[in-house]
């Protein structure tokens, strides 16, 4: 009796010890020890109009091609409806947009990743985009299939950005020590940035593929750790007014958090008017902001704006 | 499991139309439950206070084209519907009214003194007209009734009739084609009556020459219109796209959200298009618009825009603004 109960104790305490141990591992956390910033602000605004009243005529077409904007939308099969939509929408207005897919899908055009992985996927569609690309565009932009983009602000944000900058921007989270830019407002990356977290992909020790010892650590904070090490770091991008401008929630929702939290200012308390994402939307609220925003709108209100943007060509929505 | 989560949340609403109006002139269910809005609106809430913006334009047809608006709604709706009507295109006519079966003070409303309910609609219609014509008839160009779940566009809507003259018997609105020969105007989408039809259409219940001849209210209206010569007008715009419309903006962009057996396709009075050419650039009104959309299509009118893009849609200015404005927009291209 005696004899059963101390193996009995024993194996308590051994797998006590070993719940612990393996707690704590899981609670590694990465040191970087000290990274000088090279940014001074963490939150980014957009620019004035005195900046804006500065730039010629002239010098505004030229201005509007020089951002470059690349399109990463990382999908997966069952994402089959708002992959259709988004690809008959806002992906119409970037420089160019290409489909990341976890398994190849007969319906429409991915580059397959050939896994579901999301930070799998993420390190591949980077990797990709970089090689081939890194020549013929300066900004990326990383997107879920649930989204609406503007890619006309994210271009008027960008305005006095230099890409050959590591820019490294969206809706920011704090996570702990980590600040990382979250998945669900999209992901804004320089040239520089870019070239910086390629140069870091091959190398597990600062950029493993299977980041966090026991738990998963969500993709997008798995970029911040690896962009980190690279030195760059995630900025809130925020309008003239500190309202954010990549937004994680649809315009509906919005709107009814502010219907509740301060039912005077509905509309003025929602969401910025240079707003470039939102998230949560279905594939008939696509259609429905693409209208709303492209088309939709109140005769006799004109505006001076430093950029020129073009509709794309072959396209009967915006 | 976030994205899971959000993933879950947004395939749901697509799968079913949510309220499909059986009827052309089926009012709306009584939504019961919605919470009770507390405090005062602010009514003073944008009026394009943006400090890139130019207005000039727009507040030009504001003073030449007067329009008076009054809302069709009841002492029930007052906190639920109309307050939010206020809360937003409201502000942007040259004079509103309330118009409910009995007076509210605060809100404030005008009485009819009808009773309340689907039937009582034609009778609260000819007696809010003859109120306008007896109070405001001088005030105004154009006179609008809407809903209280319409959401109008006014500044589209003074673009639309500054082609016309206020002293021409003509009426605009969405377009239907049964039972009556010229057409007659949706009552949900909301119509717009000029100085005429209005003085016209006042005077034709004195003289018998129309009566309240049916509870239903636009079908009604319409037939007394044609009765007394007032031209159903064209509202759609420059390439032939609809102004008017009798449903939300989701309910006619997304290709067979309305089933093809439904009325709508044989009561509209120009060829129904579904799809992205079911709705101007300048669109004037959508119907069975609930608080939360009136607030949204607000936002997305008013306040989010594309920085910098070219609208495909470039319709031209009326002529006699065009002439006002070129005297002080010389070098400039007014992109509207």
């Amino acid at each position: 009796m005696l004899s059963e109960s101390s193996s009995f104790l024993k194996g308590m305490m051994l797998g006590s010890i070993f719940c612990a141990l393996i707690t704590m591992l899981g609670h590694i956390r990465i040191g970087h020890g000290d990274r000088r910033h090279q940014h001074k602000h963490h939150h980014l605004q957009a620019p004035n109009k005195e900046d804006i009243l500065k730039i010629s005529q002239d010098e505004r077409m030229e201005l509007s091609k020089s951002f470059r904007v690349y399109c990463i939308i990382l999908v997966k099969p069952k994402d089959v409806s708002l992959w259709a939509a988004v690809r008959e929408t806002w992906t119409k207005h970037c420089d160019k947009a290409e489909f990341f897919s976890s398994e190849n899908v007969k319906v429409f055009e991915s580059i397959n990743m050939e896994t579901d992985d999301m930070w799998l996927m993420m390190r591949k569609a980077y990797k990709y985009a970089f090689d081939k690309y890194r020549d013929q565009y300066n900004w990326f932009f990383l997107a879920r299939p649930t989204m609406f983009a503007i890619m006309e602000n994210l271009k008027y944000f960008l305005l006095k950005k230099d890409p050959s900058q590591p820019f490294y921007l969206g809706h920011t989270i704090k996570s702990g020590d980590l600040e990382y830019v979250s998945v669900e407002g999209g992901i804004v990356l320089s040239i520089e940035s870019m070239k910086r977290l390629n140069s870091l992909l091959g190398i597990p020790e600062k950029c493993p593929e299977q980041g966090g010892m026991i738990w998963k650590i969500s993709e997008d904070k798995q970029l911040a750790v690896c962009l980190k090490y690279a030195g760059v770091f995630a900025e809130n991008a925020e309008d003239s007014e500190g309202k954010d401008v990549f937004n994680t929630k649809s315009v509906g929702l919005f709107i009814k958090e502010a219907m509740s939290n301060h039912p005077n200012l509905v509309v003025e308390g929602c969401c910025s008017d240079m707003a470039v994402t939102f998230n949560g939307l279905t594939p008939n609220q696509m259609h429905v902001m693409m209208y709303g925003v492209y088309r939709l709108r109140a005769f006799g209100h004109i505006f001076h704006d430093a950029l020129v943007f073009l509709p794309p060509n072959g396209s009967d929505n915006d | 499991c976030s994205q899971l989560f959000s993933i879950l949340l947004g395939e749901q609403g697509d799968t079913q139309p949510d309220i499909l109006h059986n009827d052309p002139h089926a009012r709306h269910a009584d939504d019961n439950g919605q919470n009770h809005l507390e405090g005062q609106m602010n009514f003073n809430a944008d009026s394009s206070q943006h400090k890139d913006e130019n207005t000039d334009i727009a507040e030009n047809l504001y003073q030449k084209v007067k329009i008076l608006c009054w809302v069709m709604t009841g002492p029930q709706n007052l906190e639920k519907k109309a307050k939010h009507v206020k809360a937003t295109w409201a502000q942007r006519c040259n004079k509103v009214l309330f118009m409910s079966s009995e007076e509210d003070k605060d809100f404030p409303a005008v009485g009819l003194k009808t009773r309340e309910g689907r039937d009582q609609l034609y009778w609260k219609t000819i007696k809010a007209f003859q109120y306008v014509h007896d109070h405001y008839l001088e005030d105004a160009d154009w006179f609008m009734k809407a809903d209280d779940d319409t959401y109008v566009i006014l500044e589209n809507l003074r673009w639309l009739l500054s082609k016309y003259n206020p002293e021409e018997p003509i009426y605009f609105g969405r377009r239907f084609k049964p039972y009556v020969k010229q057409g007659y105007m949706s009552g949900g989408a909301g119509y717009v009556l000029s100085k005429e039809a209005l003085k016209r259409f006042v005077d034709a219940f004195k003289t018998d020459k129309c009566t309240h001849s049916s509870s239903i209210e636009d079908l009604a209206l319409g037939r007394c219109m044609e009765i007394i010569n007032v031209e159903a007008g064209d509202s759609r715009d420059t390439i032939g796209k609809e102004t008017f419309h009798p449903f939300v903006p989701e309910h006619h962009l997304i290709r067979g959200y309305l089933p093809r057996t439904f009325w709508y396709w044989n009561y509209n009075y120009y060829p129904p298009v579904e799809g992205p050419g079911c709705c101007s650039d300048l669109a004037v009104s959508f119907h069975y618009v609930d608080p939360t959309t009136m607030y949204e299509l607000e936002y997305l009118v008013y306040h989010l825009r594309p920085y910098g893009y070219l609208y495909r849609y470039q319709p031209a200015l009326p002529e006699n603004i065009r002439k006002e404005v070129s005297r002080d927009y010389k070098k400039e291209d007014p992109k509207v």
